[in-house]
């Protein structure tokens, strides 16, 4: 527990919460590398998974790639794109990119394809093109779905986001890797404690979110 | 034989589903419990075998305050048929027949050969035993689920509106079925059911039921018909629609029954 | 390719470790989470607490964990246990909402015949719920296998190596080639798993993969 109340200590200390090596501000590049990410993925993955939700096509070929992107480790990514790219931003967004694919995807699908299909057929019948049955129907119904996948993928960007450090980015990922260097435990605790609590605050927000949906239903 | 000492219950939130009913029902005999949903019939099923604990009176089998035996004991020793037949889809037919004996402690052997044996008794293809649940008719499926209601050879067989989900030609070849099995094995049958004609059909013993558990009429098929208790049992049984009105009409000096409607329907012997 | 064969008798010995590295978690994670989602399902107030919970743990950063365990569990630094007890951590915590999700999934009706046919409260806990609720629990045993054979890459970092061996060295020496290799061996080793576990549950399951079936 030693390691734990110097993390406390370590958050205590006024000094870490000021400039450009301050909580604050790698709060705010981590929340940023973390948009930026989720918005990358957001625009392949989802158009792409309410495609093949809609029309059931590649449905197996969407299973098999969002497995093989699971098994895409991340830290090879990671060094990989280093090593091509130099570093920057680009080797951290691929790679985070990546994780936030597979969890984005499958609740694009998956959220469609749990609609009823009486229902689309219903709504096909009073005479909605396929693009109204997509947005008046589907997309409403599979609404928890969707997000829910939205919610997985941010979660996890946030508690991998502090990868972007390792190639010398900023972000929360700073004290971890940093305190790595020099086995400054505390600092290591305190960095891991703000990403924790980050990802706590996030994910009480979309709770909020996905009950006022749910109610609405 | 089964007995009702005004037995009440309220669910946990205050549903009343049942106010006050007593009733005896004589061994060896079907009994039906007939009426409209929410009438409270199920949950007076279910309380023979504590599937629904009453909250307030008794339920006897035998003389026996049902809430003085272990309920999974109980429970083995009835038989229960359901509506979509309650197969466990993970079990084969002969595995699911064989359930209640195996749960008994026979052996899996011997159970299975006694499985084989009732989805014989009940009709049923010797080449189906292998199959699973999802591979067979909901008609199959109704007859494998009175199969494992009849397995361990109970005294009581409780039937939750067994044949509610299957069309009418294959319903009413299972309740041929069943009268014939009954006319067999002579158990002590409580069958629930919102169709008046399955409960003439089948019933020694028909209860009529109004909301609440309320009795509306208890007697033998053709008691209720020749003097219905009121409006209530007149307009349930159709009655009042002249529906079971038939008339004898002399045809060649023979006596032929005709309805309502003037359409013949037998001939008297 | 030629580097690969070159060292192929290196890399044959990283992945026997990385796959034990990967199975004890997902395996231990497996057993831990059943039960913690069973209760889950059944205890309908404390049951989402517990889910959230364990989605919360899930949001620790890995590496911090890795680093501040051994003091907690009084292991030296460079032992394995640190990274086994790590990836079971994060098994146990996706599993339990697939474990809660796949007794939600068993029809009420069943459980319902199950109980009227003399169930005990037990046996159908382990002869009926868990074997329905398989499905499920197979897919998320799915999903935490492929994602522990691929988080299990970053134990290098604190000196335990595996195929992610390959990543630090190949990064450290500005290789590609030996990086690309990893990639490559960690997807084909995760594609296995997955394949094994996807036989285990055609075997534990055969009424799956009936014919005929409606």
């Amino acid at each position: 527990m030693n390691a734990f109340s110097g993390g406390l200590d370590w958050l205590a200390t006024s000094a870490h919460w000021h400039g450009d090596d301050g909580f604050p501000h790698r709060i705010v590049q981590h929340l940023g590398y973390t948009a930026l990410t989720v918005a990358i993925a957001s625009a392949i993955a989802l158009p792409l998974g309410l495609w093949i939700g809609h029309t059931g096509r590649l449905r197996g070929l969407a299973i098999a790639v969002t497995g093989a992107l699971r098994a895409l480790p991340t830290l090879g990514l990671l060094t990989l794109v280093v090593i091509w790219r130099g570093i920057g931003l680009t080797p951290p967004t691929v790679a985070l990119v990546v994780l936030a694919i597979p969890p984005l995807l499958a609740g694009a699908y998956a959220g469609l394809e749990s609609v009823d299909r009486a229902t689309t057929d219903a709504a096909r019948a009073i005479g909605m093109t396929e693009w109204q049955v997509l947005g008046r129907v589907e997309v409403p119904l599979a609404l928890p779905l969707i997000l829910g996948g939205v919610r997985a993928a941010v979660l996890q960007v946030i508690a991998t986001a502090t990868i972007a450090a390792y190639p010398g980015l900023g972000g929360l990922g700073r004290f971890i890797i940093d305190g790595l260097a020099v086995r400054d435990y505390p600092q290591m605790v305190a960095g891991s404690l703000v990403i924790v609590a980050l990802a706590l605050i996030l994910d009480g927000l979309f709770a909020v979110t996905q009950r006022a949906l749910y109610r609405h239903q | 034989m089964i007995e009702y000492r005004s037995v009440a219950k309220t669910f946990p939130g205050g549903a009343e589903a049942v106010r006050d009913f007593s009733l005896v029902l004589p061994s060896r005999t079907t009994t039906v419990l007939v009426g409209s949903s929410g009438c409270g019939k199920t949950t007076l099923l279910r309380m023979v075998n504590r599937m629904v604990d009453p909250s307030r009176g008794q339920v006897l089998i035998d003389d026996v305050d049902v809430a003085t035996r272990n309920p999974v004991e109980l429970r083995r020793s009835i038989g229960y048929v359901m509506q979509h037949a309650g197969l466990l889809p993970h079990r084969t037919v002969v595995d699911n027949v064989a359930t209640p004996l195996r749960l008994g402690g026979v052996a899996r052997r011997e159970a299975r050969t006694r499985a084989l044996e009732a989805l014989e008794r009940v009709g049923l293809d010797p080449v189906l035993a292998r199959r699973y649940p999802t591979q067979l008719s909901g008609g199959q499926q109704q007859r494998v689920g009175v199969a494992r209601g009849l397995v361990a050879d109970p005294n009581i067989l409780l039937m939750d509106e067994p044949f509610g989900a299957v069309d009418p030609i294959v319903r009413a070849e299972l309740q041929h079925e069943l009268v014939r099995l009954q006319h067999d094995l002579g158990k002590t049958i409580v069958f629930v059911t919102h169709d008046i004609e399955e409960a003439f059909l089948l019933g020694d013993q028909v209860v009529i039921l109004k909301k609440g558990g309320e009795v509306a009429q208890v007697g033998s098929p053709a008691e209720i018909l020749a003097s219905p208790a009121d409006d209530f049992v007149r307009s349930f049984v159709g009655l009042d629609r002249g529906r079971r009105t038939l008339r004898i009409e002399e045809v060649d000096g023979r006596q032929v029954v005709v309805d309502a409607d003037g359409r013949a329907t037998g001939v008297l012997a | 390719m030629r580097w690969f064969l070159d060292n192929w008798t290196d890399i044959r010995g990283l992945a026997w470790r990385h796959l034990w590295l990967s199975i004890v978690p997902v395996v231990l994670g497996f057993v831990l989470a059943v039960p913690i989602g069973y209760v889950a399902h059944r205890w309908r107030l404390g049951g989402s607490a517990l889910v959230s919970i364990a989605s919360v743990v899930y949001t620790i950063p890995s590496l911090p964990l890795l680093v501040i365990l051994p003091s907690l569990l009084g292991t030296t630094f460079l032992d394995p246990t640190n990274v086994i007890v790590v990836l079971t951590i994060y098994a146990v915590a996706v599993m339990v909402r697939s474990a809660a999700d796949g007794f939600g999934s068993v029809s009420e009706a069943v459980v319902d015949a199950a109980r009227a046919s003399g169930y005990s409260a037990w046996q159908r806990a382990v002869q009926v719920e868990l074997p329905l609720a398989g499905p499920v629990l197979l897919a998320g045993v799915r999903v935490v296998s492929v994602s522990t054979v691929s988080l299990a890459t970053i134990s290098p970092l604190i000196g335990v190596s595996n195929l992610g061996s390959l990543f630090t060295d190949g990064f450290q020496r500005s290789f590609a080639t030996e990086i690309v290799i990893g990639i490559v061996c960690v997807v084909v080793l995760a594609l296995l798993l997955d394949l094994l576990w996807v036989l285990l549950g055609r075997v534990a399951m055969p009424w799956l993969s009936v014919r005929g079936a409606r």
